[in-house]
């Protein structure tokens, strides 16, 4: 048998010792650039095998499971495994990462080597987050993430959105949620534990042990703490301040895998971690959970609209769609009539976005670095036109813009659907007011970026002023349609959308067969 | 004449008394070429001292009338100093090169001040307590203004013997106190004493006594409100003393702390946890407050090393030798000052690395380290991440111990105030990663490193990261070294 996942999270990280060890010269640059984009191919390849072929989407439970005895004394087991929830994210890890590195291998001129081994050691923290089942692992993985992003954020950030600022405070923010999950993760070892049985980190056995059961207020207690990592993660609203600071500042690639991959971590959590172990303190708080949820909905939607950069108003509608997995997630287990259809459903739909989020804000933020990259600036007021101009590029950007305002036959109209089809039942004045949501993210995209990037005439005497003001500053401002190699980066992400806005099935059968699996264990 | 098992007993401390003499006479008779063998005799005296621990591995022996204690608990401290020895030998060697000519001094005294590190780890009387603490200060206090020439380094030395005398004074007062409401030197016949009566007036006494002997303990191991000399001795100090100060004497100091709380005054843990959790409350809390604000790496360091000891203490405040649990508290503070050895040490050769090449010992002159020294830099982070507790290094060991023993004993509010220490210490270290990093340097030399100090800096670094992926041999010399309280398992 091929240890596959443990094969899946080793590989990057020996890329990046390989990184390291290409010897200097004339051409290293270039020799490590091409090493990591072909080596990083090999978890996609990896990664698709896995999901195409020998995944079984009918299949209940962990497969490609390795479990193996790590820290004898603290039973810490080396506990590896895979469903239909993990399967998709780590799918989308591999891509994503394959996409920033070629794109980065056109875009990154300075200190290469660090750039992609920094790279590559993060995509080994994200797979690793995907693929643990001991939660002292996951706790590592997790950690082993953030270094790697805080140098992306700091190193390679726009130096005049204070990319050092910008790194600390996604660092100290994301490291204050998690010491509280590190000692929640003690403490649901401790109570599992007694004179003669050894406590356990396992994440499945945690669920089957239901820890805390008789203990309200220290179940609220491990379950706050662990749900602040998470909630910092995501972002939920009011956690989120580090979240535009991080974005605005990363490199094209770095934001592209902060809002495709990083952020998922946290509702994957929600997911994996605490809807299976504390099932009735979520229930118990699921109204909470919704409004807080409903609440990054509509005021990251708003607050979206009310900005004047580019990046920023997608950052800030990250905080808008990752408030709908949440919605969705809260509905699930949420006290209320709805049917346990009704739950799976919602499950499905928060699954569902957590993907389609990956690969439509992905793509944006590819599209924005792209503009960024001819004009040196992302004031959304100093473009107008470019639709004309730059016909392929004002495509891409509108379908993608459509995919991520939800229009019916792309992935998000599909997602967002069953998320307020599923909380509807449950969690109906919540879900009413959130729908607006949907609303004003409609209203940004159609007016604050299709009509202020693309639509209008083309003004010549304003881009001149521009071309003007950054020869000042030494950069060259030129405007070009897409070459070939942004044509490549985005093709896959494009397709996606329409493929899951057509045809979801492909996808929602494997995330279908979990949400009910542990939806069903689960007693309301 | 103690016989021959004695004798085979004390080995470690014998082969380091020799050695320590054996410099002496060397530098005395030999001439200048003969007196470059100096390292090399030093490091065969702790490589001997180390294998004589092995030797007597396993031993549980109360010997010299009670008066030391050849148990695993000290055999864990006597290989912790022989480490440190080895470690602190190697990056002197580079560094006293041109800052002194009494090589000879240097060596031996730091030969005896590991020695002195060895008797406090077996140390079991009031009387060899005290001695033994003595010797260390005053052979610490000579290592630390050993560079004559320099002002800082005899300033440090005076600030250093002042504060140690007089908490040196108060503590043999608390001693004394012991002694005389126990009447007993020896410590388990104190709490022998102590359990038999039912005095009042005795149980009052033997509570100031125990606050006055942490005073002294307290020195020894940078607590607060004992702490100020630290920032000072270990900016003046020659940069490898520094290093040795933040572990050696911590580390054994701890040792004695244990001892004394657990064999002397077991029945007194209803009071003494208390207090030390306010101890430890403090000491890492304004550790790391103030470390915030520093600008010399020495010093930062210094706070830092403060802080770090609040973080130890949290693991005998948890104390709980059941043994039901791998959460036992005294094997989190085993399992931490064992990690913090290599961590610490780590990020002080980083910081003689620099000196040894550029003088600099501002977090200024790190600017750009990155392009200069970019191995150092590299390692700098990873150091850095153990001190602040961040998986995968050592450091993360140590802290999921101790506060997985607070969680245990319920001092919820303890474990919490820890970690959200360890976030504000997240500031100060990444303070010097930025300036190694982002910042741009003045003087864009490459650094040359020696390759000695290359060499060290790879083994702590490989062992920091070592004790985090393969943690399980650790774990059990920590379980078996408190074996000796009678720990089942």
């Amino acid at each position: 048998m091929v240890p596959w996942l443990s094969l899946l999270v080793a590989l990057p990280v020996i890329g990046s010792v390989i990184v390291l060890l290409i010897p200097k010269g004339q051409d290293s640059d270039k020799w490590i650039k091409w090493f990591s984009v072909i080596w990083s191919l090999v978890p996609l390849v990896i990664a698709s095998y896995l999901w195409f072929w020998l995944f079984n989407p009918n299949g209940n439970g962990m497969q490609f499971q390795e479990a193996y005895m790590w820290i004898e004394s603290l039973n810490v087991r080396y506990h590896v495994g895979i469903d239909g929830l993990s399967m998709p994210l780590v799918w989308l890890t591999t891509l994503l990462t394959v996409l920033s590195l070629y794109y980065s291998s056109y875009t990154i001129h300075e200190r290469v080597r660090e750039f992609f081994f920094m790279f590559l050691l993060l995509e080994t923290g994200m797979l690793g987050v995907f693929v643990s089942l001991d939660f002292f692992l996951f706790y590592v993985f997790w950690e082993v993430g953030l270094v790697p992003m805080y140098f992306l954020i700091a190193i390679w950030g726009h130096a005049e959105d204070r990319p050092q600022y910008s790194a600390i405070k996604f660092f100290l923010y994301t490291l204050a949620g998690s010491v509280f999950m590190l000692l929640a993760i003690i403490a649901l070892y401790i109570n599992t534990s007694s004179a003669t049985q050894p406590g356990t980190f396992d994440i499945i056995e945690l669920a089957a042990k239901h820890p805390f059961a008789n203990d309200m207020v220290f179940a609220s207690l491990a379950f706050w703490a662990i749900f602040l990592a998470f909630a910092i993660k995501v972002p939920l609203f009011p956690f989120h301040t580090w979240l535009p600071d991080a974005h605005t500042a990363a490199p094209t690639a770095g934001s592209v895998i902060l809002a495709g991959i990083l952020l998922k971590l946290g509702t994957y959590g929600f997911v994996r971690v605490l809807l299976p172990i504390f099932p009735q303190v979520f229930q118990a708080n699921a109204t909470l959970i919704a409004i807080l949820a409903a609440i990054s909905i509509v005021y990251g939607a708003l607050v979206a609209m009310s900005q004047t950069d580019f990046k920023r108003l997608i950052a800030y509608s990250s905080v808008n769609h990752m408030g709908y997995v949440i919605l969705g997630i809260a509905a699930a287990v949420a006290v209320g009539g709805a049917t346990l259809t009704d739950r799976s459903i919602a499950l499905n739909g928060a699954v569902l976005q957590m993907f389609n989020h990956g690969v439509i804000t992905g793509a944006l933020f590819f599209i924005v670095g792209m503009l960024y990259e001819r004009a040196h600036t992302r004031e959304l007021k100093r473009f107008g036109g470019l639709g004309a101009r730059v016909p392929v590029y004002g495509g891409v950007l509108l379908l993608a813009s459509f995919a991520s305002l939800g229009l019916p036959g792309l992935a998000g109209f599909v997602s967002e659907f069953l998320v307020f089809r599923g909380a509807f039942a449950s969690l109906t004045a919540i879900s009413a007011v959130a729908v607006l949501g949907i609303v004003f993210t409609a209203a940004m995209f159609l007016w604050k970026v299709i009509q202020n990037v693309l639509l209008g005439s083309f003004d010549e005497t304003k881009w001149q002023h521009l071309k003007d003001e950054m020869a000042k500053e030494g950069k060259e401002v030129h405007l070009t349609d897409m070459s070939r190699f942004e044509v490549v980066t985005l093709a896959a992400l494009l397709f996606l959308m329409v493929l899951i806005g057509v045809y979801p099935s492909v996808i929602l059968n494997t995330i279908n067969t979990v949400s009910v699996s542990i939806l069903s264990v689960i007693k309301f | 004449m103690p016989d021959a098992q004695t004798l085979t007993l004390i080995s470690p401390e014998i082969a380091l008394a020799v050695f320590g003499m054996l410099i002496l006479i060397i530098d005395l008779i030999g001439r200048e070429r003969t007196r470059g063998v100096l390292p090399g005799v030093t490091l065969l005296g702790f490589v001997l001292a180390f294998a004589a621990t092995m030797y007597i591995w396993g031993s549980n022996a109360s010997i010299l009338a009670g008066m030391y204690s050849v148990d695993l608990f000290s055999l864990f401290f006597k290989i912790l100093a022989s480490i440190t020895g080895v470690v602190i030998v190697l990056v002197s060697i580079d560094y006293l090169r041109g800052r002194s000519t009494q090589q000879g001094e240097f060596f031996a005294l730091f030969t005896f001040a590991v020695l002195a590190m060895m008797m406090m780890a077996s140390s079991a009387s009031l009387l060899m307590i005290y001695l033994s603490i003595e010797f260390l200060s005053y052979t610490s206090y000579l290592l630390t203004g050993f560079l004559r020439e320099d002002k800082k380094s005899n300033e440090a030395s005076i600030k250093y013997f002042l504060y140690g005398a007089i908490t040196s004074a108060v503590m043999l007062y608390g001693l004394s106190l012991l002694y005389g409401v126990s009447g007993s030197l020896n410590l388990a016949d104190i709490a022998a004493a102590f359990s038999n009566t039912v005095d009042p007036s005795i149980h009052a006494l033997a509570l100031v006594a125990t606050a006055l002997v942490l005073a002294g303990l307290g020195f020894k191991i940078s607590l607060v409100p004992f702490h100020q000399w630290a920032p000072d001795a270990y900016e003046g100090a020659p940069t490898p003393v520094t290093a040795f100060l933040s572990v050696g004497p911590k580390a054994v100091g701890f040792a004695i702390l244990i001892r004394v709380a657990l064999t002397a005054l077991p029945i007194y843990k209803e009071s003494w946890i208390p207090l030390l959790t306010v101890i430890s409350i403090i000491t890492m809390t304004l550790g790391n407050l103030v470390a915030l604000r520093q600008t010399n790496i020495k010093r930062l360091l210094a706070y830092s090393s403060i802080a770090q000891a609040g973080y130890m203490l949290i693991g005998l405040v948890g104390v709980n030798l059941s043994g039901n649990s791998p959460f036992e508290g005294l094997n989190g503070v085993l399992i931490y000052l064992f990690a913090y050895l290599f961590t610490n040490l780590g990020a002080f050769i980083c910081v003689i690395a620099i000196e040894n090449a550029t003088g600099a010992v501002n977090i200024e002159d790190y600017n750009g380290l990155v392009h200069r020294a970019p191995f150092v830099a590299a390692l700098f982070i990873l150091f850095f991440l153990s001190l602040a507790g961040i998986p995968p290094t050592a450091g993360f060991i140590g802290k999921f111990f101790v506060f997985g023993a607070a969680l245990r004993e319920g001092f919820l509010t303890l474990a919490a105030i820890g970690v959200i220490n360890s976030i504000i210490s997240v500031f100060y270290y990444f303070s010097v990663v930025r300036a190694a990093f982002f910042l741009e340097a003045k003087d864009k030399t490459p650094i040359h490193v020696a390759p000695l100090v290359t060499a060290v800096l790879t083994v702590s670094a490989a062992m920091v990261f070592l004790i985090a992926v393969y943690p399980q041999p650790l774990l059990n010399l920590a379980a078996w070294s408190m074996g000796i309280w009678g720990v089942v398992k």
